[in-house]
C-alpha cells in the first residue's frame, strides 16, 4: 500500500500574491491545504509604542503608516478618538469635507484592491483600469493635502486646512464619470466565467462564523450580516446621506468581490450628496488650545508665532480617562483606543486594526481547499501588512 | 440597556465579581476580578438579552510604575441592539495571567497572542500562545513602560 504524507512549503514573505510581506506556512496533501499558518510581523514598526513618546498631535503623521492605502480613514478614526477625550465635535464643513475624503478613499482603496486581486487570479486587464481611476483620485489628494497616500489632513477639531479652488469641478468630473467606469469593471469581471470559476464557492465563511472571528467590513457584510458602522452607530453625520451597506449571500470571494463593487457606486454616491449639500463656515472648531492659528497670521504676528510653536512642540493636554473611537474604514472597523493620564502625551495608544483580526481567520478559509484559491482569498480578505504589524 | 441594567444583570449572576463601574464620554466600563473573566464573558456572550456576540478589540495595558501594574481591556458588541461594553481586569505584577476567551470568541486568539507578545501576559488555556508579531527569540515585552525605547 502507498503511504501519502503532507508536505510543507513556504509561501512569501516575498510573494507578489500576499500583497505585501505576509509569510503562510501550507501544509499540503497533494494540491490540497490540511493546515495554514499566517506568520506575520515583517513589518513591524512599534508604531503604538512610538505613539507613547509623542503628543497627540504629533500622533497623526503615524496613522497614516497603518493602513497606507486609505490614509484619510486613518486620520479620521484617530482625530474622532481625541475629540471624544477632549469633548469637542468638528464644525459642519470639517464633518463633510471629512466624509468627502474618506468616501473618495474607500473608493481608491477599493480600486487598489480590485486591481491587484483581478491580477493575482489572473485577469490583466481590471489593474490598468483601477489604477487609472485611482489615480485621479490620488491627484485630488494631492491637490488637497500636498500627497498622494500620506494625507496627515484631519487635525483634532477640524482640518488642516479648506479644500482648494478648483476641487469642486474636477470631484464632480469624477463623481459623474465614475459609474460607467464600475460598469467597464463589471464587463471584465461579473459574468466572466474563469472569474466566477474561481471565485464562487472558494474561502465561504458563514455569518455566524463571521461574527465569532470577528471580522468587519466587506468581507463581514458578504457573509450576509447587515453591519456597518456608518449605519449602525453614525459618525461625521452619515445618518444624513442616503445610502445602503451592501451585503451578500454566500460569503465567499465571489460575494465580497460584488459588496467591494456596489460599496464603490454607493461610495461615489455619498460624495455626490456631499458635493450638493456642503455646508459653509470654517472648518476647525473656534478653541485656541489645539487649533493652530491661520497660516498667514503666524508669518506676520509674534503671538502668533508662538502660539503656533507652542502646540507643534508642546501639544495640548487631554483630559483623564479613556475613550474607543471606530469607524467604518474601507477595510473594517477601525479603531482607536486612547488612555490619557490628563498630559499631553497618549498613555496608551491602541489600534484596533480591520485586517489584522480579518486576517487571523485565514486559516479557516483555507483549509481543504486547493493551494490556487489561497492566492484568491488572501486577495478576497485585503490585508494591508502595515495595518496588520503595526 | 443603560451601565445599571448591565451591570445588576452581571451581579444578579455573579455578585462578588464586579469591582467598579464607571461611565466616560458615554462609554461603559465594568472593573471586573480576574478570576472570574472567562465565566462571565461567556454570560455575556450567551445570555440572550445581553448577547455580547462580537469581541471588537482585546488588548493589555501597562499602568508601571502603579500597581495593580497591568490591565487586560476587553471591547464588546452587541450586533442585536447596538451596545457596546467594555471590561477591564486588573493583573498584579510578577507573572500576569488570566483565562483565555478564546472559547467564546475565536476573535480573541490572535489578540491575545499580541498581548502575551507585547506585555507578556499569559492567557491560560489558549490553543497556540505564541508571539505573533516579534520573532520566538525576541527578550521583552516591547509595550511594558519599562523597556527601552533606544537601544
Amino acid at each position: 500500500m502507498a503511504k501519502t504524507e503532507t508536505m510543507i512549503i513556504n509561501m512569501g514573505p516575498q510573494h507578489p500574491s500576499t500583497h505585501g510581506v505576509l509569510r503562510i506556512i501550507l501544509e499540503l496533501d497533494g494540491e490540497v491545504v490540511v493546515n495554514a499558518t499566517p506568520d506575520i510581523g515583517f513589518l513591524h514598526r512599534g508604531l503604538e509604542k512610538l505613539a507613547e513618546s509623542k503628543t497627540y498631535h504629533q500622533c497623526i503623521p503615524l496613522t497614516d503608516r497603518l493602513d497606507y492605502v486609505a490614509g484619510m480613514s486613518n486620520n479620521l478614526a484617530y482625530v474622532l478618538a481625541v475629540e471624544k477625550l477632549l469633548g469637542m465635535e468638528a464644525p459642519p464643513r470639517a464633518q463633510a469635507i471629512r466624509v468627502l475624503l474618506c468616501e473618495l478613499q474607500r473608493i481608491a482603496s477599493h480600486l487598489l484592491w480590485l486591481g491587484t486581486h483581478a491580477h493575482d487570479i489572473g485577469a490583466m486587464t481590471p489593474f490598468f483600469y483601477a489604477l487609472r481611476d485611482r489615480d485621479e483620485i490620488l491627484f485630488m489628494f494631492e491637490r488637497v493635502c500636498g500627497s498622494r497616500l500620506t494625507p496627515s489632513f484631519f487635525r483634532v477639531g477640524g482640518l488642516a486646512q479648506d479644500l482648494p479652488d478648483g476641487f469642486e469641478p474636477k470631484c464632480r468630473e469624477f463623481v459623474g464619470a465614475f459609474p460607467a467606469r464600475v460598469d467597464e469593471y463589471e464587463t471584465l469581471l461579473t459574468q466572466n466565467k474563469i472569474w466566477m470559476g474561481r471565485t464562487q464557492g472558494v474561502g465561504a465563511i458563514s455569518a455566524q462564523e463571521a461574527i465569532n472571528w470577528g471580522l468587519s467590513g466587506p468581507i463581514l457584510r458578504a457573509s450576509n450580516v447587515n453591519w456597518d458602522l456608518r449605519k449602525v452607530m453614525p459618525y461625521c453625520g452619515y445618518d444624513s446621506y442616503e445610502f445602503i451597506a451592501p451585503t451578500g449571500k454566500n460569503g465567499d470571494v465571489y460575494d465580497r468581490y460584488l459588496v467591494r463593487l456596489m460599496e464603490m457606486r454607493q461610495s461615489n454616491e455619498i460624495v455626490r450628496q456631499v458635493l450638493d449639500k456642503m455646508p459653509g463656515g470654517a472648518v476647525t472648531v473656534d478653541d485656541p488650545r489645539v487649533v493652530f492659528p491661520p497660516k498667514p497670521r503666524v508669518e506676520e504676528s509674534i503671538e502668533a508665532l508662538i502660539h503656533h510653536f507652542h502646540i507643534a512642540s508642546e501639544g495640548f493636554p487631554v483630559p483623564r480617562g479613556e475613550v474607543y473611537a471606530s469607524i467604518e474604514s474601507p477595510k473594517g472597523e477601525l479603531g482607536f483606543y486612547l488612555i490619557s493620564d490628563g498630559t499631553n502625551k497618549p498613555w496608551r495608544f491602541r489600534v484596533r486594526p480591520p485586517s489584522f483580526i480579518n486576517l487571523s481567520a485565514l486559516p479557516t478559509m483555507i483549509r481543504g481547499k486547493l493551494i490556487a484559491d489561497v492566492v484568491a482569498i488572501i486577495g478576497s480578505i485585503d490585508i494591508v501588512l502595515a495595518e496588520v504589524d503595526r | 440597556m443603560d451601565l445599571d441594567g448591565i451591570s445588576s444583570k452581571v451581579k444578579e449572576r455573579f455578585p462578588e465579581s464586579i469591582l467598579d463601574a464607571s461611565t466616560f464620554r458615554g462609554e461603559i466600563t465594568l472593573y471586573l476580578r480576574a478570576e472570574d473573566i472567562l465565566p462571565i464573558c461567556r454570560f455575556l456572550h450567551d445570555d440572550p438579552e445581553l448577547s455580547f456576540d462580537y469581541l471588537t478589540d482585546l488588548c493589555g495595558v501597562d499602568n508601571h510604575p502603579h500597581e495593580p501594574r497591568f490591565q487586560v481591556v476587553y471591547h464588546l458588541c452587541a450586533m442585536k441592539t447596538k451596545r457596546r461594553l467594555r471590561l477591564k481586569v486588573s493583573l498584579p505584577h510578577g507573572v500576569p495571567r488570566i483565562a483565555s476567551v478564546v472559547s467564546v470568541w475565536k476573535a480573541a486568539n490572535w489578540l491575545e497572542r499580541e498581548a502575551f507578545d507585547m506585555f507578556g501576559i499569559s492567557f491560560l488555556e489558549h490553543p497556540d500562545l505564541r508571539r505573533i508579531l516579534l520573532t520566538p527569540d525576541w527578550e521583552g515585552h516591547p509595550l511594558r513602560k519599562d523597556y527601552p525605547l533606544q537601544g
